[in-house]
């Protein structure tokens, strides 16, 4: 039982992190129709930036977490302005491609600055201690506040978009964007701010997830693919179904981590007989798989249900 | 007017270059390993030190036979067994006698196929395969041959040793096996679980089991499993960011037993696992740069540290290898014969510049060499990746595994 209360937790901080990546993903995606690959990167941006403020410029893990993001948005939506616009006219393959391009651009440029090794960005002190345990399992201090900044991040957006005039005006741009512009506002400019914020947040998640998942260039990569499988699941431009899609997709990954079931069992229980060599007999490797092996590939298994049985995602209006 | 300037520029270079080839004959060694993409970290630092070794400990010393120079030639061969047999064929098409690999078993196992075949084919041009790294007991096993030469201590012998130290923890009652899903993940845990049951059939193997190579995003559920399973060690074969991942997960989930690695050091590891680390992470080796062995040493890896300020002295070996080729190849007395070379090779005794002695087991090529558990600590003579932290000899085993059996049978020409 302890250990089922330490593994919510653990899936509600890796769920939460998903959610900050996938919650600025679904409104571009929703907005623009860009599937933007090189999302990930700014979340690699973002840890980068954080180290370079907090650890080399000594302003502290604080002064990260309020600076890296700004810039990461900044850059978002430069890149935005100057680059994603201009292709745009030419249809939706070159826009892929020039994220795509951007993606790979942005690894490289991150091993020239910072090496092919992880970097040595780590959790503040006064947040590197065991807040409380469950059984003998510690529950870090940083964990708790990864879940506290990352439920600050989903209200704010949340008042944003359904409370401010902002909001209404992103709200009926993700709808209908010719009869907003024609209303006289400035949809260009609505999309990049959009693209900005939604990139901020992804430096939001860098920065935060940095220390705990490790800072190196490969960690864009790692991410990059579950975040497209959240916000299919989770519905276009549905922020909550973002949310939920995070927090499933964090729950199912941690659990099949945690626990090693074996599907032996099942093998055994339709009446089938051990065979002595597992991989002589018909189902091969089934006979020696275990949950936390297939565990990363539930979550694709998840968006191909969905997909089937809901095309329009948990809470979203219109197909994917 | 330009160009006869170029001309003569030309003419110049030409000059330069074949008075530079006259002057001493060169014993080159090739040296295949990554050099770009992602294990370019390891491949570099491995380049580095061997050059770094040919120099200082042949080079300066006057070289081989009548001053023959050592030379390494680099070829990258981006972590793809296909590739790497390309560059050993450019290497040998060019005249170069000696082999030296390292990075992954499963590239070493393609190249002593290669070797062995070329000199069946080629008896006038054969090559010898040094191999610096690659750990698959297989290689001085059932799949060994007269032309390989391992310098490291393999996968079985380290376990061995490894297992030696920790039985005699009567504390110790329950162990974890967590490793990456391929064939050396399960070699670790295959060996740990054979060594274990015949050293300390009392101790409990409460968990074993394998995750995704490269694909665990977050470590903390299968660190909530480990603390979970009251283990009073946990031993891993992990490399790389899984290795980083995995460590630094189980450390912060609040576990307080030894963490026993293969590869937790150098490459950005060391740093990462900083103060944490302290008193957790262990990793059974060859060679010890801490405490160091003598002035002599000392004084290398100071050499080593100030010409290559990014790298370090991660695989002492290195230095043997290198010394004991021109050892052999003095005995030999020719540098082009390698069946001379690789018969003085054989049986070789040598006395390590990191202290103990290695001897080249003649009836598989395997090096037996002290084997040492070292700690990830600070305060130490030597640390690694610019930081506070190293790694430093916590125990030793000296000659590791010297009757270990093996089911090598070489056919010798």
């Amino acid at each position: 039982m302890d250990l089922f209360i330490v593994n919510i937790i653990d899936g509600l901080v890796f769920g939460l992190l998903l959610f900050m990546l996938s919650s600025g993903l679904t409104l571009i995606f929703s907005m623009m129709g860009v599937l933007n690959f090189a999302h990930a990167s700014f979340y690699m941006l973002g840890a980068y930036f954080a180290y370079q403020i907090s650890t080399v410029l000594g302003l502290g893990f604080i002064g990260g977490l309020i600076v890296a993001p700004v810039i990461v948005g900044v850059a978002g939506a430069a890149i935005e302005r100057y680059g994603l616009r201009r292709v745009h006219k030419y249809g939706h393959v070159p826009e892929l491609i020039f994220t795509f391009g951007l993606a790979l651009l942005i690894q490289e440029v991150v091993k020239l600055f910072w090496g092919q090794n992880q970097v040595p960005y780590f959790e503040p002190h006064w947040l590197d201690f065991a807040l409380f345990s469950i059984g003998e399992n510690a529950i870090e201090a940083y964990k708790v506040a990864m879940i506290g900044i990352s439920m600050l991040i989903f209200g704010g957006l949340l008042y944003v978009l359904t409370k401010t005039r902002v909001g209404m005006i992103i709200q009926a741009a993700l709808s209908y964007p010719n009869t907003v512009e024609a209303l006289g506002h400035n949809v260009p400019m609505v999309f990049m701010g959009v693209f900005g914020v939604g990139t901020a947040l992804a430096g939001v998640a860098g920065v935060i997830a940095g220390p705990a998942l490790g800072t190196f260039p490969g960690m864009a990569f790692t991410l990059g693919s579950i975040v497209f499988v959240t916000i299919v699941v989770g519905g276009l431009g549905s922020l909550w179904g973002a949310l939920m899609s995070s927090l499933l997709i964090g729950w199912i990954t941690t659990f099949a981590a945690a626990y090693n079931f074996e599907f032996k069992t099942i093998l055994l229980a339709i009446g089938l007989e051990e065979p002595a060599v597992a991989w002589e007999s018909k189902l091969g490797d089934l006979w020696t798989l275990t949950l936390p092996q297939i565990g990363p590939i539930l979550p694709y298994l998840l968006m191909v249900v969905v997909l089937v049985f809901r095309p329009q995602g948990l809470m979203g209006r219109r197909e994917a | 007017m330009r160009k006869s300037i170029k001309v003569g520029l030309s003419a110049a270079l030409a000059m330069a270059i074949t008075a530079g080839a006259g002057m001493a004959e060169n014993i080159k060694i090739a040296f295949i390993d990554p050099l770009s993409g992602p294990f370019a970290t390891t491949g570099t630092n491995g380049s580095a030190e061997w050059n770094f070794a040919a120099e200082e400990l042949v080079n300066k010393q006057g070289g081989v036979l009548d001053g023959d120079m050592f030379e390494i030639v680099s070829y990258d061969n981006k972590m793809s067994g296909k590739e790497s047999l390309v560059q050993l064929q450019v290497a040998i098409d060019q005249g170069i006698r000696f082999i030296a690999q390292g990075n992954s078993s499963g590239i070493a196992g393609a190249i002593t196929e290669a070797v062995k075949k070329h000199n069946r084919r080629n008896p006038d041009d054969r090559v010898l395969f040094l191999n610096y790294s690659a750990v698959d007991p297989a290689l001085t096993n059932d799949n060994c041959n007269f032309w390989h030469f391992r310098f490291d201590a393999n996968a079985d012998i380290k376990m061995d040793a490894l297992t030696d130290v920790m039985a005699k923890d009567e504390n110790m009652k329950k162990v974890y096996l967590i490793g990456q899903d391929y064939s050396f993940g399960k070699a670790v845990a295959a060996a740990a679980v054979r060594d274990l049951g015949k050293k300390r059939p009392d101790v409990e193997i409460v968990g074993n089991e394998l995750h995704p190579i490269g694909k665990v995003k977050d470590f903390t559920p299968y660190a909530r499993k480990i603390v979970a399973s009251d283990a009073d060690a946990v031993i891993t074969g992990n490399w790389g960011s899984d290795m980083v991942g995995l460590g630094k997960a189980i450390i912060d989930a609040g576990f307080e037993g030894p963490v026993y690695t293969y590869y937790a050091a150098s490459n950005g590891i060391t740093r990462t696992f900083g103060e944490d680390g302290k008193g957790s992470i262990f990793l059974v080796g060859e060679g010890a740069i801490n405490p160091i062995a003598s002035d002599r040493a000392a004084a290398y890896v100071e050499g080593f540290e100030a010409k290559y300020p990014d790298h370090d002295i991660s695989q002492p070996r290195i230095a043997n290898a290198v010394e004991m080729l021109a050892k052999a190849i003095n005995e030999a007395g020719t540098s082009t014969d390698v069946v001379k070379v690789a018969y003085a090779l054989e049986g070789m005794k040598h006395d390590s510049i990191w202290g103990g002695t290695v001897f080249m087991r003649p009836q598989d090529h395997q090096a037996i060499q002290n084997v040492y558990i070292q700690e990830h600590t600070d305060g130490v003579q030597f640390p690694l990746d610019n930081s506070e932290f190293g790694m430093n000899a916590a125990s030793t085993v000296v000659d590791a595994a010297m009757d270990s059996p093996t089911t090598c049978k070489m056919d010798k020409p």
